[in-house]
């Protein structure tokens, strides 16, 4: 960069502010002596130096600098109240090349978006934060603010913030500085030349920070709130230097910037059809639908509950039920029971394999309940449909169904799992025994689905095959 | 300021009464003591600052403590009328 | 076309990604907590972004980010976490940014419970957020429509400039069922007249903020114009058996599959039921309803998971030209078809 000959407004800024409402398009909003105008004039000035201007995007905050897009020469996001860092990080994130800057103030910052500040910077999102505290409400006239100072009078501290009701003023580059990921911290001041000077230093290292690409910074600056504070622009420098800073020290609080950090690359999404569907898994070729099979009248269409504890893999067996169906070419649909019930106590589903579309899918009345526990029997035998089908785990369940209408069988579900030398692959016994009993099926079809749905592991895979052959052996040997 | 041949005497500084809010904040930044508050007023009812003529020493920190964009332009020692910067 | 057996809340994710879905922001909610999980599996995949958001707030407002960016952009979750992002909604609506939210509702109010309800339909079909606008609100009833009203939602978003819902209820988001995958991918529309993408060209504005009275109004005014242009172009629905009918149902989401089933038992018992079903809640067919009378139809039955919710829109349809009736269940219990059949014979006495 040559040495400057001329300091003029800078090309940060448009020349005429074309957003600005009203006749008056070549003044800020500010009132006299407001700090935010001249953190302005510092980022335009570094935009315009580190030759950045049209690649930046600048989140406007609610709060004094509501209004920042009025005047620079950037592209503009105007944030919902404490959002900008939110928003700032899918900004970041969907054009990473851009240098996304999130001005805010101490509101917006600290309080209503603490949080969010505080994610982003834990994340180290590319983007640079300019924190303007002034200890106070700006622009909703002047109330309390998470950073206004013990004692200090405001429209809602009208006898001073009292610690024991309001707390105490919140240090931000502190708890900012404890996090891993930020790169670089710093409060600065606006309070006289030499600082003004620091913080022009501090706002081009940032952004240059954002340039590399290098993570995470936050530049704190403390600036003057003349109106806000009811004195005059000579005694809010004043102020800040006898009252501020020994509350909120100045300097560095973290600079990791030389740091052999990775930087924050993201990589090009990717739109092409044969990648997009090879990452879905989606295969091209139809598959060949198997024949349907002859089936007892009272076993077609059938709508079955399946049902156990929690860990007896009831949600798998259904599954398997509903895509060996698909396979057939039948309609198929499961609808789980959900949420905690599933992880603790009992869990059941409902699976349909039908010949037309499926319309109610969780089994109300079904034609075939599997229960796996005693209370999975005593709760679904009562909504089986007239002459239903009754399997049930004879292991575990040591009482017969009362249904007498019903056509029950009784199979060891889970001392066949346990033959077998491992009791997880009862739900495969139960699908086996489901497959005797209807026909429905071939047992053999639900063994060539296990891959897909167990993965590849070969031992895993030779065990389920043999538990679905001895649930359905079981059957066809014993009715 | 111009000179006595004419031409300005660098550095100087400019400030544009209608832009100026009066916060003053450049008068009392000025180590050189070379700004001060005009008697008169702008259009908006500021007692605006002005630049005393002379005395300029191009520190720029009036321009930098301004917070307004465009009220102040410094020009340097070494400015050359005309040449794009 | 091969079909796969797919989750509801995942059939969402699969029609996302080929609808060209650049970002997804999300937080973990049952009963939809899978379309993050599916997301946070899909995404990285193809380079493009997940992101777990560290509230439901964030999450929308990174959509905003997103949005403005130009890019697509989803984010799902279930009533306590739509009521959240309903800040971030209006801003998006306000500022005429295109998104997709899905919403996988469960029992209310307040924290309910995470059965299937339809209590949402309120806070998402008529705003929830403040200001005068209207979401895109499509109603998927089963898995295959999660994926292609996701793709939908993803055209008419970006067609209108408006947020887009895809409102259904846990039982759709939980089941699975046979989805036939389209073997498309979207064409990206070009949006670098309004987005801002850090590059020279892009220097827009993304903003809600109109500090003019009159400004404001005439933006509103503008707003209202595609609204009804919505209304105009974009209403859908399924009938099913209605041309005979006597008397129709009308349900959206899981109830209209239970009140298909009924149709049918109806129908084989000699009674002359239909449905009507909205898949498209916003805009709602207001004509289509309206038309029912003057094809015979005698009465309707709504049907929800509410306590009345849509049935509001539907009275404000037929401006009582016709007996109007409702049946909901709440709490996470889904009605019977035998249920819904006995209240058709109790109403109307068929």
């Amino acid at each position: 960069m040559a040495k400057k000959t001329v300091l003029r407004k800078p090309k940060g800024f448009l020349d005429v502010y074309k957003h600005k409402p009203g006749a008056e398009k070549d003044r800020t909003h500010y009132c006299p002596g407001c700090g935010h105008g001249i953190l302005h004039k510092l980022v335009a000035e570094a935009l315009e130096d580190l030759d950045v201007v049209d690649r930046t995007v600048l989140m406007s905050p609610v709060g004094c600098s509501v209004f920042a897009y009025y005047y620079f020469d950037t592209g503009h996001f105007q944030v919902a109240h404490g959002r900008a860092p939110a928003v700032a990080t899918a900004v970041s994130r969907a054009n990473p090349d851009a240098i996304t800057i999130s001005y805010q103030g101490d509101g917006d910052l600290a309080a209503i978006g603490g949080n969010n500040i505080l994610q982003a910077a834990n994340r180290g999102e590319n983007f640079v934060v300019f924190f303007v505290n002034n200890a106070i409400y700006g622009m909703t006239g002047g109330q309390m603010a998470p950073t206004t100072l013990e004692g200090q009078k405001t429209t809602t501290t009208p006898y001073g913030r009292n610690p024991l009701t309001d707390g105490y003023p919140i240090k931000m580059c502190e708890v900012i500085s404890q996090l891993y990921a930020p790169v670089y911290v710093t409060r600065t001041s606006l309070h006289d030349n030499a600082n003004v000077r620091k913080t022009r230093n501090a706002v081009r290292k940032a952004i240059q920070n954002v340039k590399e690409k290098k993570g995470f910074s936050f530049v704190e600056v403390l600036g003057m709130c003349p109106s806000g504070w009811k004195m005059s622009s000579t005694d809010a420098q004043r102020w800040i230097e006898e009252e501020m800073i020994p509350v909120f020290p100045l300097g560095v609080y973290k600079d990791v910037t030389d740091e052999d950090r990775s930087s924050i690359d993201r990589p090009t999404p990717v739109h092409e059809v044969d990648r997009v569907l090879e990452a879905l898994d989606v295969t091209t070729e139809k598959a060949e639908l198997l024949s349907k099979r002859e089936v007892e009248p009272r076993y077609a269409n059938p709508s079955i509950r399946a049902s156990g504890f929690g860990g007896q893999g009831i949600m798998s067996m259904g599954q398997a039920i509903a895509r060996v169906g698909m396979k057939y070419g039948y309609e198929v649909s499961w609808l789980p029971s959900y949420g905690p019930e599933m992880r603790g106590g009992t869990a059941n589903c409902s699976v349909k394999v039908q010949e037309n579309k499926i319309g109610a899918c969780e089994a109300t009345e079904p034609t075939v309940i599997i229960a796996m526990n005693r209370p999975s029997l005593e709760r679904f035998e009562k909504i089986l449909q007239p002459d239903g089908t009754i399997i049930y785990n004879s292991t575990l369940i040591e009482v017969e169904p009362t249904r007498e209408d019903a056509e029950v069988y009784p199979v060891p579900i889970t001392g066949l799992a346990d033959d077998l030398g491992n009791t997880r692959v009862q739900s495969m016994v139960g699908v086996g025994a489901f497959a005797g009993v209807t026909d429905l099926f071939d047992p053999e079809e639900v063994i060539k689905l296990l891959p897909e749905m167990f993965g590849s592991k070969a031992s895993l895979i030779e065990l389920n095959e043999k538990a679905v052959r001895a649930g359905y052996e079981y059957v066809k040997e014993n009715f | 300021m111009e000179t006595v041949n004419g031409e300005r005497e660098y550095p100087f500084c400019e400030i544009d009464p209608e832009e100026c809010k009066g916060c003053h904040l450049c008068v009392s930044s000025c180590p050189a003591e070379v700004l001060e508050v005009s008697d008169n007023l702008n259009s908006k009812g500021f007692h605006y600052a002005e630049y005393k003529g002379s005395g300029c020493i191009g520190c720029g920190f009036c321009f930098y403590m301004c917070p307004e964009p465009g009220a102040i332009t410094v020009y340097l020692k070494d400015y050359e009328p005309g040449k794009a910067v | 076309m091969a079909k796969k057996l797919l989750k509801g809340n995942h059939a969402a994710v699969y029609g996302a990604v080929l609808a060209g879905c650049e970002a997804y922001y999300g937080y973990p909610i049952t009963p939809a907590s899978e379309i993050a999980e599916m997301a946070a599996t899909l995404m990285p995949k193809l380079c493009r972004t997940f992101l777990q958001a560290e509230s439901e707030v964030a999450a929308m407002n990174m959509v905003y980010g997103a949005s403005g960016s130009g890019k697509r952009v989803m984010t799902a979750s279930s009533g306590p976490g739509v009521s959240l992002k309903q800040e971030a909604i209006s801003y998006s609506a306000g500022s005429a940014l295109p998104c997709v939210i899905v919403d996988i509702m469960r029992g209310g109010p307040g924290l309910g419970n995470i059965g299937p309800e339809q209590g949402d339909y309120k806070q998402v079909v008529h705003g929830g957020g403040h200001g005068n606008y209207k979401c895109i609100v499509l109603a998927p009833n089963s898995c295959q429509e999660m994926c292609d009203l996701t793709m939908l939602a993803f055209e008419l978003a970006d067609k209108y400039r408006n947020p887009a819902f895809v409102l259904t209820d846990g039982v759709i988001g939980q089941m699975m069922e046979a989805v036939e995958i389209p073997q498309t991918v979207a064409q990206l529309p070009d949006k670098s007249d309004w987005a801002v993408m850090g590059t020279a060209e892009s220097k827009n504005l993304i903003n809600s903020i109109y500090l003019d009275h009159d400004e404001l109004e005439e933006w509103n005014r503008k707003l209202q114009e595609k609204y009804r242009s919505l209304e105009q172009n974009e209403v859908r629905i399924e009938e099913y058996m209605v041309e005979d009918a006597d008397y129709v149902g009308i349900a959206y989401g899981s109830a209209s599959r239970v009140l298909r089933t009924t149709v049918d038992t109806a129908r084989s018992q000699g009674m002359k039921i239909g449905m009507l079903r909205p898949i498209t809640l916003y805009p709602f067919p207001v004509k289509e309803i309206a038309a029912l009378p003057d094809r015979g139809v005698k009465g309707v039955l709504t049907v929800e998971l509410s306590c009345g919710q849509m049935v509001n829109d539907v009275n404000l349809a037929l401006k009582g030209k016709m007996r109007s009736e409702f049946y909901g269940r709440m709490g996470g219990n889904v009605p019977s078809s035998n249920e819904l059949l006995e209240k058709f014979k109790e109403l109307f006495g068929v």
